[in-house]
């Protein structure tokens, strides 16, 4: 059964169609990469897999129930998200933000049980913040911030995770860094992971699927290696590329055509013309 | 993390995170709180020393004392305190609902709403033969928080669109605070000159003249809201973080939010029937309390409402002592402590 899977879903914002009759499915425990042009819509089709948005027809079932039948907060414990480019207030320090990912199994009177307090410790050690927990958000580095926030939807205890473009604003190394995160708790704690991101290479690199979203559906879906090809980026980015093979890891590596700058002795390449 | 202290009991299902420095805020707090109520009572036209207040307080002063004390400044302090508190834990609310630090009941029109309504009251009930109002004065502030309310009512009917988003409710709320202003000129131009002054007293805000059944009818109403707010407050931190989170996090957010405006709006209504327009209180202590105990609504709000009350004590204590016999509004002082001290929070988000 797979951990997500939408039917005849269709999406919209006001009178614009963003998705068209779309049946998808996510696989369980793995690492599930939505990837395709800027408004395309797959942070709509993310944010309405974590029931944020209304589909406008279809349905979306988690774990075999559908999702408008369950209360939300028992959503909650099956689904965390973590949408693009949160903010804490001023002040608020990562152990108090941590915390609030236990806010579905809390009530009024219960607010911080046994299970509540090794949740939450848990979490900050997944993610390395133990030592920076009294520390006020807004002090942090961008890194530092990010790893907070996905403390946060750890300590939601869920097995799926939604995450909308976690490494934006953030330097390569912390990319790299936050992705090794999600990376390890996907091998080790077998969670599911779900999430949008921008840089193909490194979509190729974590993804065991990716799912190339274009024009109001879905183009391609499957194993890197499998789908990206330079008539798939074509597709999907109107690019032209080469795809290489990436020296480390072996996934594909996508280079682009366009202007720049050449290093002497190096044949020069015309971006290809498409002969359609 | 030792500057928290998990509380929980065996038996039943309840279990607390403390966090041991705002309650030590909130202590001391309470101290000052108290020292200057006393000092308060004893200070005004006849002063008292604090040793015989305490002693006029358990009814064992001197008679003379004892009127004084009893009728006419124990109430007035008692209201000013609950008014400050209530306004401050208003605006507290307010700020996280509206995820703006410069949101307030007087900014988003809320308290000029009541003063529409008192000045339209005032006009409407004046008997031109001698000057006297048609009906008992004891409407004023069922007026007043009619307006209020009426008005916090009509900036959420105003800001829906399928929900209500934090930065509709500020832009309809800053317009119909202008709107309301507008009102209340044009009532006080066109009505009777007799009322003008009266007027001016109320939308600048007194504690002038509170009775003991001013207390009796608003302390109740303070008590009721009071405890709720430990109930909503992790609702107010989720939404806090933004809609999305909140919901993703199993929050009913509009639900939550309409109970929170009107948490919100009850406790500024209550206070500005009792006590006027005094502005800048709910958004001043927010603040104060948040350079103390940080952003976690737990400990802000209970700490807002002290700072809150404290302001309001104070304000209200250099009102009728400073310029005696002349009794000002303490309106006057909270906006003068107020308006700077708006202009340098202004300055401060200027890049928000």
């Amino acid at each position: 059964m797979p951990a997500l899977e939408t039917k005849f879903l269709t999406l919209s914002y006001g009178s614009d169609l963003i998705i068209d009759q779309l049946n998808l499915a996510i696989p369980k425990e793995k690492i599930t990469v939505l990837i395709g042009s800027n408004g395309c819509g797959k942070s709509t089709l993310l944010r309405s897999l974590a029931r944020l948005l209304k589909p406008q027809s279809g349905s979306i079932i988690l774990d075999g129930y559908e999702m408008t039948k369950l209360p939300t907060k028992e959503i909650a414990k099956k689904l965390a998200i973590l949408p693009q480019g949160p903010t804490a207030p001023e002040g608020l320090t990562v152990l108090q933000l941590v915390k609030q990912g236990r806010y579905p199994y809390q009530n009024w009177l219960k607010q911080w049980s046994e299970e509540d307090e090794q949740m939450v410790y848990r979490a900050l050690e997944a993610t390395q913040m133990k030592s920076l927990a009294e520390r006020p958000i807004d002090s942090l580095s961008g890194g530092q911030r990010q790893r907070a926030w996905i403390a946060m939807t750890l300590a939601q205890g869920t097995d799926t995770i939604l995450l909308d473009e976690p490494t934006t604003y953030l330097d390569m190394s912390h990319q790299v860094e936050i992705l090794d995160l999600l990376f390890g708790l996907n091998r080790t704690e077998k969670r599911t992971i779900v999430m949008v991101l921008h840089d193909l290479n490194l979509a190729c690199r974590y993804a065991d699927q990716i799912i190339a979203v274009q024009n109001k559906s879905i183009f391609a879906q499957g194993k890197p290696e499998d789908i990206v090809s330079k008539e798939m980026i074509r597709a999907v980015f109107g690019m032209e590329c080469e795809i290489a093979v990436d020296p480390l890891f072996g996934t594909p590596l996508c280079i682009p055509y366009g202007k720049g700058r050449y290093v002497k002795g190096t044949t020069r390449h015309a971006t290809p013309v498409e002969t359609t | 993390m030792s500057k928290y202290l998990p509380i929980r009991l065996k038996k039943l299902p309840i279990s607390f995170l403390l966090d041991v420095r705002a309650l030590l805020v909130f202590v001391i707090f309470s101290f000052l709180t108290l020292i200057v109520i006393i000092l308060s009572i004893g200070m005004g036209e006849m002063n008292i020393l604090p040793v015989d207040v305490i002693r006029a307080l358990f009814g064992a002063g001197e008679d003379m004392h004892a009127v004084v004390i009893q009728t006419f400044r124990l109430p007035r302090i008692i209201i000013g305190f609950i008014v400050g508190a209530s306004l401050a834990i208003s605006g507290a609310i307010m700020q996280g609902v509206i995820r703006n630090p410069l949101a307030s009941p007087d900014i988003i029109g809320i308290t000029a709403g009541a003063g529409a309504a008192v000045v339209t009251f005032l006009t409407f009930f004046l008997d031109e033969k001698d000057n006297s109002l048609t009906v008992s004065i004891g409407w004023l502030p069922v007026a007043a928080f009619m307006g209020a309310t009426l008005m916090a009512l009509l900036i959420y009917g105003l800001a829906w669109n399928k929900g209500v988003s934090p930065i509709r409710l500020v832009l309809v709320g800053v317009g119909l605070d202008a709107a309301m202003q507008a009102v209340i000129t044009v009532m006080m131009i066109f009505g009777p000159l007799i009322l003008a002054t009266q007027e001016k007293i109320w939308l600048t805000g007194s504690v002038y003249g509170s009775t003991w059944q001013n207390v009796w009818t608003l302390l109740p109403w303070f008590c009721f809201f009071l405890p709720l707010m430990f109930v909503f407050a992790r609702n107010l931190n989720i939404q806090e973080l933004g809609d999305d989170l909140a919901k993703g996090a199993g929050t009913a957010v509009q639900r939550q939010r309409f109970i929170l405006m009107l948490v919100s709006t009850a406790l500024a209504g209550g206070a500005v029937a009792f006590a006027g327009g005094i502005g800048f209180v709910g958004l001043l202590a927010p603040h104060m309390a948040r350079q103390l105990v940080g952003s976690a609504f737990g400990a802000l709000l209970p700490v807002s409402g002290l700072i809150g009350g404290l302001i309001v004590l104070l304000a209200d204590l250099i009102a009728r002592t400073a310029f005696s016999p002349l009794d000002i509004p303490a309106g006057v002082f909270t906006a003068s402590i107020g308006a700077p001290y708006f202009i340098y929070l202004l300055y401060k988000n200027r890049n928000m």
